[in-house]
């Protein structure tokens, strides 16, 4: 067994330890980690098959954020997990019976003589797969780029205009508003009398002769 | 060397689990949309397998747009999922009958 192949199996039997874990779970948190723990390992097996870019990406974006997402709202839900799991006996064998037949069905059809091609192309030493990925990104698949990013952009403005609510009572800026004034609606000219001094009484120095000078 | 099949019958067998999941618990949408997630990672895995066995990098970038849509269908998943919760107090799909479907 080579070095590989070793790493292949490992990995291999790790991920689908976490993922059986991950669907069989009581706790919605510990679901969510043996998820992680499923990204991570498929992480790995993508950086054995020379796919670097996307292995750092998987980890940085899923467990990075999506996960930390996933976690964020099953720590911010006060769930009823007893209730949640009332009927996972009874359709445990119904899932496992689909499951089972569908991996071997699937099993069957690829791991068939046409896909027991060993031929792996080896990279160059000099070969770099974020270069690779990028060359083709920016050129070819241009336009496919900017759609996800207006994917991206829905998701984001999507995402806020759900979960913002507008309560009564909170004081905002409306910076329509406030361009708009007009100077008559701030300012009031009003024309007062000039104020006479009473003659006997001496104007003293300091701060009540300011005021006194200030008002005639 | 590893065989491609062997990439194949991985992603066959992450399917397969995620589908089970699915069955499993259907009850807390929190569990099915992470089973989602799992479902396109065992996609993601057949798309790098044959990409890196054929020498086309194609496939990754197929990935790399997967991951972009999956990213932002979790997010707005579990937005939807907050408002519910707020609305309705739980988040079980047996109760989740108001459009009397």
């Amino acid at each position: 067994m080579t070095f590989q192949q070793f790493v292949f199996y490992f990995f291999a039997v790790v991920m689908v330890g976490a993922a059986f874990r991950m669907i069989t779970v009581r706790n919605p948190v510990h679901a969510a980690l043996y998820l992680v723990l499923t990204f991570f390992t498929s992480a790995a097996l993508w950086m054995l098959m020379n796919a670097e870019f996307l292995a750092i990406a998987l980890v940085l974006v899923y467990v990075g954020a999506v996960m930390v997402l996933f976690l964020f709202v099953v720590m911010m839900l006060d769930i009823n997990i007893a209730q949640l799991r009332s009927g996972f006996t009874r359709y445990l064998p119904l899932g496992i019976a689909v499951a089972v037949v569908m991996a071997i069905e699937m099993a069957l059809v690829v791991g068939s003589e046409p896909f027991r091609n060993e031929w792996a192309i080896s990279a160059a030493a000099d070969y770099s797969n974020t270069e690779a990925l990028g060359s083709v990104l920016y050129t070819d698949y241009v336009y496919p780029f900017e759609i996800a990013a207006v994917v991206l952009l829905v998701a984001i403005i999507a995402a806020i205009a759900l979960t913002l609510r507008r309560r009564p009572g909170t004081k905002h800026q409306d910076p329509a508003l406030q361009m708009s004034v007009r100077r008559a609606d701030r300012v009031r000219l009003v024309s007062l009398r000039a104020q006479k001094m009473p003659p006997n009484v001496p104007l003293t120095k300091g701060k009540e002769g300011g005021i006194s000078g200030g008002g005639s | 060397m590893i065989p491609l099949s062997n990439f194949l019958v991985l992603g066959a067998i992450l399917f397969s689990l995620s589908v089970a999941g699915i069955f499993l618990n259907r009850k807390n949408v929190i569990v099915l949309l992470m089973c989602i997630e799992l479902m396109l990672l065992a996609v993601n895995l057949n798309f790098i397998a044959f990409s890196h066995y054929s020498g086309d990098i194609a496939g990754q970038v197929f990935v790399f747009f997967i991951l972009t849509v999956a990213a932002a269908e979790s997010a707005i998943g579990l937005a939807i999922l907050v408002v519910l919760f707020h609305n309705r107090e739980t988040i079980n799909v047996q109760d989740l009958d108001q459009m009397k479907g």
